[in-house]
């Protein structure tokens, strides 16, 4: 796998970590420009870390749904193209305000991801459509959002089994969310995220023609 | 005609792009960059980036201290206001039933023979000032609705978790309760379990009277819902669940969706103790 340019693994004192270049955002290490990119704390750093051949080139115009506080995306437009920042809860924002301050490319919008119509004035087709919402319905965000890709884009999301349904077996709703999923996108690849994130799979997919 | 959000705007006009990034709709995403340029509202696509960079954030900002700025304590008046609204409109229903009574001899009670006394078009005086006191009955039973719907609209940003949970109109009145949502949060779960609930609490306390099961999370229907010998455990595991929420909510403002599949499963249990016959 290689890893996407703007990308790299770096030392910070001894221990070498993903890394991107930009202002620090949540108190990561860092060495000069470089700032360590945590697997533990970023589920697209997990699925970079695991190995899974996200085609992430960088550069790519990027839609992020669950931006949350700006951990990830913060790296993702250290990277990226254009880089449409979607999060509905507004404490959270506060602070992906702060992150985005620094990173001219990096657009932060409150708005609800289950429903697109309400940024899609905004958000241009984009290269890639990066998932993290901890809500029920997850196979569903990402079908209703399937419109800002491309024949070509790639859906990059990291499902949480508790999210759905806390009280089934994680693989059971995997197995659901692979199901339901594969309605709309063909499925390149899924991971377990473990043991960055427990009960959380990563998903590479593409979308179906309609 | 675009449907982007520049569309038709005066690119030096901030205040009109923030409302649209706001409140805009399209149904799909189109090459929104080019058609800027196109329309002249920016002079290229770096340009174009830079204007959305300047106008989101300042949109994002805005609609965050917006919906941060919707307090617990409006919520408290609202609540109250409520409840003084529906205690009200309920007494002058009763007496408007008793004074229709007098008069057309046929019975009902509540708003909704408030509500039947105004339809009707009798011209006597007593007639007229029936009908009055009626409308005006009527009047306040529809304010007690909407103060109900003000509360469900901003319960959920004043407090996301515990809105979920207990639904905005109980979230309102358990931090209405507490005297404001730090104030909940800062409780035990003990004594969320029995708020409102004072006069058998102190009656418990002084001596002779039981312990209370339940406050007002009696009207939750994970309580009501469950037989009277598991009442007190489904109470206790909602306060429960209800005073980590108001803690994430007052400390943190994550939405937390695993609070309710956690509290769904443990009335679940609860409750399947009453199918298994046993009441332990």
């Amino acid at each position: 796998m290689t890893l996407p340019t703007g990308v790299e693994r770096h030392d910070f004192g001894g221990e070498t970590s993903l890394a991107t270049q930009g202002q620090p955002v949540y108190g990561e290490r860092t060495d000069g420009d470089w700032r360590r990119w945590d697997p533990h704390r970023s589920k697209l750093g997990a699925m970079l870390e695991q190995g899974m051949e996200t085609g992430l080139e960088g550069g790519e115009t990027v839609l992020y749904l669950g931006a949350a506080a700006g951990t990830t995306v913060s790296h993702v437009a250290d990277f990226g193209g254009p880089t449409y920042a979607v999060e509905f809860a507004p404490r959270p924002v506060r602070e992906l305000l702060d992150a985005a301050e620094s990173r001219q490319n990096l657009f932060p919008l409150l708005k609800d991801a289950r429903k697109p119509g309400s940024y899609a004035h905004v958000v241009e087709p984009v290269d890639v459509i990066v998932q993290d919402v901890a809500t029920r319905g997850q196979a569903r965000v990402a079908a209703l959002n399937k419109r800002f890709l491309g024949d070509d884009g790639r859906l990059l999301a990291a499902i949480k089994a508790r999210s759905e349904d806390v009280t089934a077996d994680p693989a059971d709703v995997f197995d659901s969310v692979r199901e339901e999923l594969s309605a709309e996108y063909e499925l390149l690849e899924t991971a377990r995220l473990d043991p960055y994130h427990e009960d959380h799979l990563g998903i590479v997919a593409r979308p179906r023609e309609d | 005609m675009s449907n982007g959000w520049f569309a038709g705007l005066d690119p030096d006009d901030d205040a009109a792009a923030v409302k649209r990034i706001a409140a805009g709709q399209a149904d799909t995403p189109d090459d929104w960059p080019q058609q800027a340029v196109d329309a002249g509202f920016a002079d290229d696509e770096a340009d174009y980036y830079h204007r959305l960079h300047d106008v989101t954030m300042a949109a994002t900002s805005a609609a965050v201290a917006e919906q941060e700025g919707a307090d617990d304590q409006q919520l408290v008046h609202a609540v109250r206001a409520m409840a003084d609204c529906e205690r009200t409109a309920n007494e002058l229903s009763e007496r408007v039933a008793e004074w229709g009574g007098s008069r057309y001899g046929d019975s009902g009670s509540g708003v909704e023979y408030a509500r039947s006394v105004t339809d009707r078009d009798d011209e006597d005086e007593g007639d007229i000032a029936l009908r009055s006191l009626a409308e005006q009955t009527v009047e306040l039973a529809n304010e007690a609705d909407s103060l109900r719907a003000y509360i469900e609209r901003t319960a959920p940003a004043v407090a996301p978790n515990l809105s979920m949970l207990a639904g905005p109109v109980l979230a309102a009145r358990l931090i209405s309760l507490a005297g404001g949502l730090e104030a909940l949060a800062k409780k035990p779960s003990g004594t969320v379990q029995v708020l409102g609930a004072e006069d058998a609490l102190f009656a418990h306390l002084k001596g002779n009277a039981p312990s209370p099961k339940h406050g007002v999370i009696f009207t939750h229907e994970y309580v009501r819902g469950t037989r009277r010998e598991d009442r007190g455990s489904a109470a206790r595991a909602l306060a429960g669940k209800l005073s980590i929420a108001a803690r994430i909510d007052h400390y943190s403002g994550d939405r937390r969706p695993d609070l309710q599949a956690d509290l769904d499963e443990r009335i679940e249990r609860i409750q399947a103790r009453a199918e298994e016959g046993d009441s332990e």
